[in-house]
């Protein structure tokens, strides 16, 4: 572990970034999405390229996080002339380097100012795209960690609480709790031993923004977790990682180990009293682990099955211990608000819900990727203007919100402002921010069956109304959609959607209903074409007694 | 211990601090339907047969599990309570196999007694038939898969009360399953120190002595309650 | 332990504890478990790195992880089934993971798993009669902009069809 960092280290690092900066920076994106289209070919071709051009010392060829329009990958991007080259491969690469000597790029462009790039505002995603998450002297050029030094010099841990009550910080992995009342409350909770811990296991389906923050910035989010591990008094931290995102879990252990290195993490930081580790901990493939109670089960190296809240995690948590659970993007929003104010933050989106939200925005839609707008912007903009609504002339029927514990918004509600309360009225949710967009080909009663298919392989099975309870409802579902069910098994499911949404131990369990509810509510003719004729006449007058076998 | 005064189905009455409602509410004379808690052994809060009303709260909470506060007004029977006790209980019908006509508990069975206070006479949900086993390799036990709600009774004497750690949950959601050891026959199992606590504490009849035949199969839960007793509290108290 | 309880598992723990004395991984995933200071929380990373060793997790393995840890065999055995990621059984040579996410359904991920299903005669989760391939099933893989996606041995792969599917599959399979 290197010597205890100053401040004028850090500036240092900084100065000597800033002064290396080559004219021109060719950023290749180097996130899942575009990986997967071979972006790593690309950059190489490219490095080779400029090697060729004998330019490496006006250009560089630098690997970044997620550029957010995912559909159009390889995504490469040229500084400072700010352009954006889409689909491009190893073959046409070179021709890229050759344009910056005057010829002409033999590549596809995209508009960086189109609306979907116009219309974002950066605060979690501000760096992405731009630093090198591999390097954190690149992160540190952007001011990285001056908000954790100030914080340690600067500010009691009372008064970090008391900034991020006032920025107004609501916890962005689902249900929106006020990240600073949490905050205080751990605090606040007596204990020689505390934790941090980083829930990272992102399991709903359709939804990849904590996965690109992860590949994208990784040091926002340590510095995120440092800066409140100060403010409740916890020395460990724990990311939960799911196994699915190996190169997020590679690009975490690299940050971990040069903030290490650089003694931004482990003892006496910035030559404070403050002592801090961060250990990675990789999930094993179950949704209910995100679950904060699972979840600590699971770092436990346990069974993932909730346990019954109180006690909350904030008085007793991993270990017993009072401990301290947020999302990958409410850490990521902190470095931010430290840096800037937390009037600036507050300053930002609702009346009630603050700052930006990360999407995913994915389905049937022409631009899929990553999107961070302020709270409240209507979902009209995001899905039409943005998005560029539905691809091939089709059109838009709904929008899924909160994957498996969210619902169906239809497109008749399109101008809804994105906050907490409003998708809330609506009978979805914020959710941790997977936004799917369904057109006219998609069923909601087959919608509503997978996902009610999504919670019954997911159940930890420990509470029987969500065991049980989504067996019997996805064999409901599965019988309308057979056109076998009657009124009478609408009614049922309606019944027990009910049931298990009052009665269920977890979240999973308590909004596993909500979809089936939600197409219920806007699309019920869907599920009464498909009913047939019950032959006992309508309910209620004394029909059969299913299955009447006594006990 | 300070004392805490709250109401239960409109009777006051005064709990010891971290008391739960369950422990309360048997002063206020309320019987709350109970599967998963077992005496002794720490509560899950699994079955939710015991959810109640708390005014001022919009959700239900399990009285296993939540513990007394000043003023609190608990109701344990409603309409709405008892609409979902008995669905819950008509999942667990439907889920596997209870036939109670050629079961060992017919007539001590906790599940079957919960049936009949709620008056489910009949289950409205399809029939799930699942194929479990029986394991009959254990010479003083037998184990019927069938029969098994998944209260995990078993598995928290085991693991709390003697310490064995036999038994355990494999698999999740309705997949899940009590097993013994590394999911072997239960004769074959080392751990297992042949105390019969599991069988104690079964309340289907899913765990049975050999040899009991049909509604033959009562337990003696005092045993229980004097090796807890012994264990926990270092007293030997063998007559009621 | 009793003495007089000394049975079959006894002696298949002891068989396992000579075997693993003679194998290197054993040897590495001991290493591995003193990384952790054989503590009990680390059950999930020994199982992960089991797994990377040997490929699934084997009934002796468990009970060799199960003994170093001095844990009950039954919470070894709860935790490997509780989770997805691990498998008991041994996996194909090579593996294809179809994305059932929401973004890939919508957009026909379901299309694809049928017909690799009905081409190959293999059902999630299975393995080909010839042991070439393990077909399996997953829960978003975060590649959700370029759905849907296909995993073929650990590449994602963008924007697939049935077509396409079929024919990387078939490249591995003994017709
Ligand atoms: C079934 C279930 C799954 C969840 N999955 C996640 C998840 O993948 N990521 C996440 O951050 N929070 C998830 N949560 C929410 C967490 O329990 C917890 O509220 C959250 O991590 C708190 O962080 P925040 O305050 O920053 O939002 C899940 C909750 C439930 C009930
Ligand atoms: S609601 Fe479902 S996931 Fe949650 S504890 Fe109950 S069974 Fe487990
Ligand atoms: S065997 Fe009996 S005690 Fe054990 S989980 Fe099943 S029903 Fe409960
Ligand atoms: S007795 Fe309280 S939940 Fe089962
Ligand atoms: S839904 Fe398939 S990658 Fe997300």
């Amino acid at each position: 572990m290197g010597d205890a960092m100053i401040l004028s280290d850090l500036t240092q690092i900084k100065a000597r970034e800033l002064a290396a900066r080559k004219k021109v920076v060719l950023r290749v994106c180097l996130a899942a999405g575009c990986m997967s289209s071979e972006s790593k070919g690309v950059k190489e071709r490219l490095e080779q390229a400029v090697a060729e051009a004998g330019l490496q010392e006006e250009v560089e060829v630098r690997g970044v996080g997620c550029m957010k329009l995912c559909c159009e990958g390889p995504l490469v991007q040229a500084d400072p002339e700010n352009a954006l080259y889409i689909k491009v491969t190893a073959q046409n690469a070179p021709s890229i380097v050759a344009a910056l000597k005057g010829g002409k790029a033999e590549v596809a462009r995209t508009d960086p100012d189109a609306p979907f790039f116009k219309r974002q505002l950066g605060i979690v995603l501000a760096n992405s795209g731009i630093v090198d998450p591999e390097r954190i002297e690149s992160y540190i050029a952007l001011d990285g960690y001056q908000a954790l030094h100030e914080v340690l010099h600067e500010m009691t841990p009372k008064e970090v609480v008391d900034a991020m009550v006032a920025s107004g910080l609501r916890g962005r992995g689902g249900a929106g709790f006020p990240t600073g009342l949490k905050w205080g409350t751990v605090a606040k909770s007596p204990g020689a031993k505390k934790y941090v811990i980083c829930n990272a296991d992102e399991g709903d389906p359709g939804a990849f923004m904590d996965r690109s923050v992860l590949e994208s910035d990784p040091h926002a989010v340590l510095e995120g977790m440092a800066i409140a591990a100060y403010a409740v008094g916890a020395d460990q931290g724990f990311i939960y990682v799911r196994a699915e995102y190996p190169l997020a879990i590679a690009r975490l252990q690299n940050a971990i180990k040069q903030a290490k290195q650089l003694g931004l993490l482990g003892s006496g930081v910035f030559e404070s009293p403050f002592n801090f580790n961060i250990d990675i901990r990789i999930g094993a493939g179950a949704f209910v682990c995100g679950e904060e109670t699972a979840l600590m089960a699971s770092v436990e190296g346990k069974r993932g099955t909730p346990r019954p809240r109180p006690p909350f995690p904030a008085e007793s948590g991993l270990f017993g211990c009072p401990t301290l659970i947020n999302n990958v993007e409410t850490f990521a929003n902190v470095p931010a608000i430290y840096r800037n104010g937390a009037e600036w933050f507050a300053g930002i989106g609702t009346e009630k819900s603050k700052g930006t939200k990360v999407f995913a925005l994915a389905g049937k839609i022409k631009n899929t990727g990553l999107i961070e707008v302020p709270m409240g912007t209507p979902l009209r903009v995001i899905v039409e203007e943005m998005g560029g609504g539905a691809p091939d002339g089709g059109r838009i029927k709904a929008v899924q919100t909160g994957g498996p514990s969210g619902g169906c918004i239809p497109a008749q509600h399109l101008d809804t402002p994105v906050d907490y309360e409003s998708l809330g009225k609506l009978g979805s949710i914020m959710g941790s921010g997977g936004m799917i967009v369904m057109d006219e080909s998609t069923k909601m009663v087959d919608v509503a069956r997978f996902f009610m298919e999504f919670c019954m392989d997911e159940s930890c099975g420990k509470c029987i109304p969500c065991r049980a309870g989504t067996v019997q409802m996805h064999n409901l579902l599965e019988k309308i959609l057979q056109r076998k069910a009657t009124v009478r098994d609408l009614l049922k499911l309606e019944e027990l959607c009910d049931m298990v949404k009052h009665t269920s131990l977890c979240g999973l369990g308590q909004t596993a209903p909500n979809p089936t509810l939600s197409t219920l509510r806007f699309f019920r003719n869907e599920y009464e074409e498909l009913l047939q004729p019950d032959k006992f006449g309508p309910p209620g007058n004394g029909g059969p007694r299913e299955s009447a076998r006594t006990p | 211990m300070a004392a805490k005064t709250l109401t239960i189905d409109g009777k006051p009455i005064s709990a010891e601090e971290g008391a739960t409602i369950l422990q309360a509410s048997e002063e206020a004379g309320a019987k709350i339907p109970t599967l998963c808690h077992l005496d002794g052994v720490y509560d899950v809060g699994a079955c939710r047969l015991c959810l109640v009303e708390v005014t001022g709260v919009p959700k239900l909470l399990p009285a296993c599990t939540t513990t007394v506060a000043e003023g609190m007004d608990v109701k344990t029977d409603s309409e709405r309570l008892r609409r979902y006790r008995r669905m819950i209980l008509e999942l667990l019908f439907a889920e596997r196999n209870h036939v109670c006509a050629v079961c060992v508990s017919n007539g001590h069975c906790e599940l079957q007694t919960l049936a009949y206070n709620h008056g489910m006479d009949h289950v409205r949900y399809d029939y799930l038939f699942p194929k479990w086993g029986v394991d009959n390799t254990h010479p003083l036990f037998g184990m019927d898969h069938n029969r098994c709600i998944l209260c995990t009774r078993c598995v928290r004497v085991c693991w709390h009360i003697e310490g064995a750690g036999t038994k355990n949950v494999s698999g999740r959601g309705a997949q899940a399953r009590i097993i013994t050891d590394l999911n072997i026959p239960w004769g074959e199992s080392d751990s297992c120190t042949r105390c019969g606590k599991c069988v104690q504490a079964c309340p289907t009849g899913a765990l049975s002595h050999k040899g009991s035949t049909v509604g033959e199969m009562e337990r003696d839960r005092g045993k229980l309650e004097f090796i807890v007793l012994a264990r926990e509290k270092k007293q030997w108290v063998t007559a009621d | 332990m009793l003495a007089t309880h000394s049975t079959s598992q006894r002696r298949r723990l002891q068989a396992v504890l000579e075997h693993a004395s003679g194998d290197k991984r054993f040897k590495i995933l001991e290493a591995h478990m003193k990384k952790f200071q054989f503590r009990h929380d680390a059950l999930i990373e020994i199982l992960h790195k089991a797994q990377e060793l040997f490929g699934y997790l084997e009934d002796d393995l468990l009970l060799f992880i199960s003994c170093k840890l001095k844990l009950p065999a039954s919470r070894v055995y709860g935790v490997a089934t509780f989770y997805h990621f691990f498998t008991l059984k041994p996996q194909g040579a090579h593996t294809c993971v179809v994305c059932m996410g929401t973004a890939c359904y919508v957009k026909g991920a379901n299309k694809v798993l049928a017909a690799i299903q009905e081409d190959l005669k293999v059902k999630p989760g299975e393995t080909t009669a010839d042991g070439q391939l393990s077909l399996l099933t997953a829960r978003c893989i975060g590649a959700c902009g370029i759905a849907p996606a296909v995993v073929y041995d650990g590449t994602v792969t963008p924007r697939q069809t049935a077509e396409s599917a079929l024919e990387q599959v078939r490249k591995w399979v003994t017709p």
